[in-house]
């Protein structure tokens, strides 16, 4: 069965629910039971026509919701007859419901859960796993969601940043369960791509797609991470690569700068160097200078003194590095390596050790660790 | 089946046999050292045993309620003689003899030099839920 067919379909079949009446809220849930349905039916009983199907199947399930809670509180609701309230020349129900899956309202997780099963069409079972929390937890948080938003009428312009900052916040996952998180926030900032001009919308998804390309090489076999500058990079997807260039530089030419496309043209130059030798430090000093220009961000801070050290030496990078907060995640592992490189094992190797402790993560940690491990191991011989 | 925690700890264990901080080791020996957790873990979903493990950062605070309208009191870092949990694995298995094999299995990872850490491990049964059988 195609499930992706499926998925791809849900948006657009809650659009056609809420124009035919029913709040955002139903329609959500009785799509997401005749989502269950589908996959529960298609595979032996394949329809000739799935959105037709899906509009159906989720319209049914609408009405005996809708009359079980007629019933229930005993009041009488001409579910049949109501009609769409005007929402004047709103024109495409699944941009709308990005806008309202991400809206400012919601605390991130939940705009992210929301967007993952209204947008992505996947099910609660499915988001839980993916962020390691019990279904009743996803299904509580889903539900609270969609009460927060429930004033928020349909047609109501939204903002793009905030959708793009939830749809990173689910690249960012990556993958933990059955279910790609990454593949699937390329996905879905594709399809948001196709309908606006934005150019930090094309910004993201060319930074998704050159961050996704380099994947199959960000991990040894054993689980281990590779560092950038040790990736094998005939591993990199070119086809990806070659998108995700093509992409930002449409982008580019726009005008409009912003940092996703900052932070995708430092990917690119990356992905455009066939050794690390070959990298372009200079441009990429250039393009942090710009990111943080944008964004005031510490982190970026941070990358920048990575590449001054490379552009510029380890010495440069270490006075860089001097101007930000050591209280800062990853400070004291970006002044290990620039240790290292200035020719202070000593230094270095404490610093590594001091970073494996304060990591975030557990692939991180063990990175860190291995590096201390390494420098002492030469120091002692 | 009966569930059982096995705690491995930053501080407050006994000292294992072969102690020897982790930066220490040789790059090779810490990454036998990953590779036999992992394996071990694989090896118990294998089995059917395995039901989580967590690894934890070594920061930490006591927190408790100061009263009404106060915010909560907060208590550390830890000072250095306090108990330090490094994390967790939570096993399902027949009997305490297996929990108590299995731990000493986790128990021989290797560290430096190639060898056994003998680290301590605590283990702690999980009270489980009153059956629906009484008699």
């Amino acid at each position: 069965m195609d499930e992706s067919l499926l998925r791809t379909l849900t948006p657009s079949v809650i659009g056609i629910l809420v124009r035919r009446g029913a709040n955002f809220a139903a329609a959500e849930d009785a799509v997401q039971d005749a989502l269950i349905e589908a996959v529960r039916v298609w595979p032996d009983d394949p329809p000739q026509d799935p959105k037709g199907w899906l509009v159906t199947v989720a319209w049914r399930k609408f009405l005996d919701a809708a009359r079980a809670d007629t019933s229930r509180r005993n009041r009488e609701v001409l579910v049949e007859s109501q009609r769409m309230p005007d929402l004047g020349e709103v024109v495409d129900d699944t941009l709308q419901l990005y806008f309202l899956c991400a809206h400012p309202s919601l605390t991130p997780a939940s705009a992210v859960a929301l967007t993952l099963r209204a947008v992505g069409g996947l099910t609660t079972r499915q988001i839980a796993q993916a962020y390691l929390v019990p279904e009743a937890t996803m299904a509580q948080r889903i539900s609270r969601a969609k009460r927060t938003i429930s004033g928020v009428r349909f047609n109501q312009p939204g903002h793009v940043a905030t959708v793009l900052r939830v749809l990173y916040l689910v690249f960012n996952e990556g993958y933990s369960g059955d279910v790609d998180l990454a593949a699937e926030a390329i996905r879905l900032t594709r399809q948001l791509a196709a309908r606006t001009n934005h150019e930090e919308v094309a910004g993201l998804l060319a930074l998704m797609l050159l961050h996704h390309a380099r994947r199959p090489a960000r991990t040894g076999p054993d689980g281990r991470l590779v560092p950038l500058a040790e990736q094998d990079r005939s591993l990199w997807n070119t086809r990806l690569i070659a998108e995700g260039v093509d992409v930002l530089q449409t982008a580019l030419t726009h005008g409009g700068l912003g940092e996703f496309q900052a932070q995708a043209a430092i990917a690119a130059l990356h992905a455009d160097a066939r050794t690390v030798t070959e990298t372009d430090w200079a441009q990429i000093v250039e393009w942090y200078d710009e990111l943080v220009r944008l964004t005031g961000s510490p982190v970026a801070r941070l990358n920048r003194a990575v590449a001054v050290g490379e552009a510029h030496g380890p010495r440069a990078g270490l006075a860089a590095l001097a101007e930000l907060d050591p209280s800062l995640p990853r400070h004291a592992a970006v002044a290990a390596y620039l240790y290292e490189r200035d020719g202070d094992p000593v230094t270095a190797a404490r610093l590594y050790a001091e970073a494996a402790r304060s990591a975030s993560n557990l692939a991180e940690r063990d990175h860190l660790m291995r590096q201390a491990a390494r420098l002492n191991a030469q120091l002692r011989s | 089946m009966a569930k059982y925690l096995l705690l491995k700890h930053y501080r407050g264990a006994p000292a294992p046999v072969n102690d020897v901080p982790m930066e220490q080791w040789k790059p090779e020996e810490f990454s036998a050292h990953v590779q036999y957790m992992r394996d071990f873990a694989a090896r118990l979903e294998g089995t059917g045993e395995f039901v989580d493990s967590q690894a934890l950062s070594p920061e930490g605070t006591f927190v408790r309620y100061d009263g009404e309208g106060r915010p909560p009191v907060t208590d550390g870092p830890f000072a250095e003689t306090k108990d330090l949990i490094a994390g967790w694995m939570v096993i399902d298995v027949e009997t305490y003899e297996r929990a108590l094999e299995l731990a000493g299995e986790l128990s021989a990872a290797p560290g430096a030099g190639s060898k056994p850490i003998h680290e301590w491990l605590e283990i702690r049964p999980f009270l489980t839920s009153t059956p629906t059988t009484t008699e």
